[in-house]
């Protein structure tokens, strides 16, 4: 062990390991937030319910059918996101030539309705999801001490929001979704299904929440506003980044998280707010995001 | 914002019946004439507390409204207003209508700080910045000492206003929490009316022609944000000192969605809308303070059924189906 700026190694890189972690959450949100901003032209606020729903699916999963955490990393966002599909379908498709003010409006009824009903049924308490054993344990790497499961979550989600960068940027499915999102029209008159791409991607987004909240559930306790806490924090990175670039969301997510972790150790007071000062000086200096085009 | 695609009210052929033109001023009589018969009835508390919410949606209003900005963070504004007058009544034993001063002032400067950096984005961006700020203000009351944390400061004295008339008298305060409500509503309605209005409309509309005028239009929607900010602080800081309580849940996201809703519900963009739609709104927490936790969900459920069904809000529908102007 050994000391940085009078500060614990060990305590100084757990902190930034938790930051990252928070970090790969704000990327995979505000990823989700980034793709369906881009095909539906409306921020999800009910994004942050939807990753609460996610951990909520897989307590539930483990709870009732004992299917453990693997099995729901993948089965939770499915559920999810087909709510998602459901919702987009029964009502944000009506809202698609209106302001996008509207589309805020309706999922912030939604994000209610969700918070809501799991508080009803499940309290404020948060309630404890269970580590799988395969992930239990860590390693020590002298400097400081790295559980298994967080080396996993952040490993995970860098792959994922890789991923979604690849089939976004680089194959043809993602290249009839850049198009669509430039010219919807045009890209029907070429034959390709353009709602149901729309609907598609609007699950897909939620089901990337979802995915994050899976994860985050044995790190946090499950509670019904785990949501919406995190949501706003999504929203200010957002902001800073900008929707426009895939990478930049990433980038900016992790970016912000290990921020958010080093200001836990040098200047623990201001840790809730560092994101919040980050984008108000970024609003300051670059307008339009650190990745953002001048709209 | 829904102005571009609502068709245009149609023009009358014959001489407008007098109702018509008038229909603004004889609703306002009617609220009037309705607050001041209303203590005789029913709680006197609920209604100044339903005033000093509806006041709160009237400067919300004026931002969503008449400049198409939607402000996602005005419990920032509400709730720190708020607790410097119940701060400035208890702690610094500031006279009532000193202490409300506070409160509106401390609006206005958090208002015009905010305000500037907002509005440096548009569109949704805007929505995400000031909700961002609000939240960043919550953590702050949630740490600061003065602000009692999750107890909140309990026990304000409601005091002597102008040092002579005991507050602690229902019908008193009552009688303050109405000239001030009225005052913030027919300035609001000054502002709507004024030339300087017409060019926040004009905002709304086209921003981008508004600019091609000649007009600063960053300029026109800074003040017309601090304005907004500042009525809804005179708001915050006047319930303070009616419900002689501060909290957390004043300056918390929750209260920035219910003043949508209850424009929402009102109908934005009209004048009586939002004192619709605050009252109906509260009406409706304390008929169903019973069902606890499912307020959230009924709320919820409000805003989906309003934003697909009900967009114009009750007095939006209304102003539509009778062709007058409220």
């Amino acid at each position: 062990m050994f000391e940085i700026f009078g500060i614990p190694s060990n305590a100084l890189f757990g902190q930034l390991l938790i930051g990252l972690i928070n970090g790969s959450f704000y990327a995979l949100l505000s990823l989700g937030l980034a793709v369906i901003f881009g095909m539906l032209n409306i921020i999800n606020f009910s994004h942050g319910a939807q990753y609460m729903l996610g951990a909520f699916v897989a307590y539930l999963l483990l709870q009732y059918i004992g299917l453990g955490y693997w099995p729901a990393l993948i089965v939770a966002p499915i559920i999810v996101g087909i709510t998602g599909m459901i919702i987009e379908r029964t009502m944000l498709q009506w809202l698609y030539k209106l302001d996008h003010l509207y589309g805020l409006l309706l999922t912030f009824g939604v994000a209610l309705i969700f918070e809501g009903v799991t508080r009803n049924y499940f309290g404020s308490a948060g309630l404890p999801y269970v580590l799988p054993d395969s992930l239990r344990g860590g390693q020590n790497l002298g400097f400081m001490f790295l559980p298994n499961y967080r080396a996993w979550v952040i490993v995970a989600s860098l792959t994922v929001c890789f991923g979604t960068w690849f089939v976004i940027e680089r194959t043809r499915l993602g290249a009839y979704l850049r198009a669509a999102t430039e010219n919807p029209a045009l890209v029907r008159a070429f034959g390709i299904n353009v709602p149901r791409m729309i609907t598609l991607t609007y699950g897909f987004g939620v089901a990337l929440a979802a995915f994050a909240g899976v994860m985050a559930a044995p790190i946090y306790n499950v509670s019904p506003q785990m949501g919406s806490e995190l949501i706003i924090v999504v929203f200010a990175v957002v902001v800073i980044g900008g929707m426009g670039s895939i990478l930049g969301a990433i980038v900016t997510g992790f970016g912000l998280g290990g921020g958010e972790g080093l200001t836990k150790v040098f200047f623990p007071e201001a840790s809730n707010t560092v994101i919040f000062v980050i984008m108000a000086i970024v609003l300051l200096v670059r307008p339009a995001g650190l990745f953002g085009r001048r709209a | 914002m829904e102005q571009r695609t609502a068709e245009p009210v149609a023009t009358p052929d014959v001489q407008p019946a007098a109702w018509r033109t008038q229909s603004a001023t004889i609703l306002f009589v009617i609220m009037v004439v309705g607050l001041i018969v209303a203590p005789f009835f029913t709680y006197p508390l609920f209604l100044m507390q339903a005033m000093c919410f509806a006041l709160f949606a009237c400067a919300f209003n004026l931002l969503i409204g008449y400049v198409g900005l939607l402000s996602f963070g005005h419990a920032l504004y509400f709730g720190w207003a708020s607790y410097l007058a119940a701060h400035a009544a208890k702690i610094w034993h500031f006279s009532p209508e000193l202490a409300i001063l506070t409160g509106t002032a401390t609006a206005a400067v958090l208002g015009l700080l905010a305000g500037a950096l907002a509005i440096r984005r548009q569109g949704i961006y805007f929505a995400m910045i000031t909700l961002a700020l609000a939240q960043m203000m919550f953590f702050f009351a949630l740490q600061a000492k003065f602000t009692g944390g999750e107890d909140g400061i309990q026990a304000v004295p409601r005091g002597f206003l102008f040092g002579l008339i005991d507050l602690r008298n229902e019908m008193a305060m009552y009688v303050v929490v109405l000239v001030i409500f009225l005052a913030g509503f027919l300035f609001i309605y000054r502002i709507i009316h004024s030339p300087f209005g017409e060019v926040l409309k004009a905002i709304r509309e086209n921003e981008q022609r508004a600019i091609s005028l000649g007009y600063k239009t960053d300029r026109y929607k800074l003040v017309a944000f601090v304005l907004s900010a500042t009525l809804a602080g005179a708001a915050g800081a006047t319930k303070a000192i009616v419900l002689q309580l501060a909290s957390l849940t004043d300056v918390n996201w929750p209260m920035s969605g219910e003043v949508v809703l209850m424009n929402l519900v009102g109908g934005m963009g009209t004048i009586f809308g939002p004192v619709v739609g605050s009252f109906v709104i509260l009406l409706m927490q304390y008929k169903l303070s019973i069902v606890g936790e499912w307020v959230l969900v009924i709320q919820g459920v409000i805003f989906v059924a309003c934003v697909l069904l009900f967009r114009r809000g009750i007095i939006g529908e209304l102003a539509n189906k009778l062709r007058i102007k409220l």
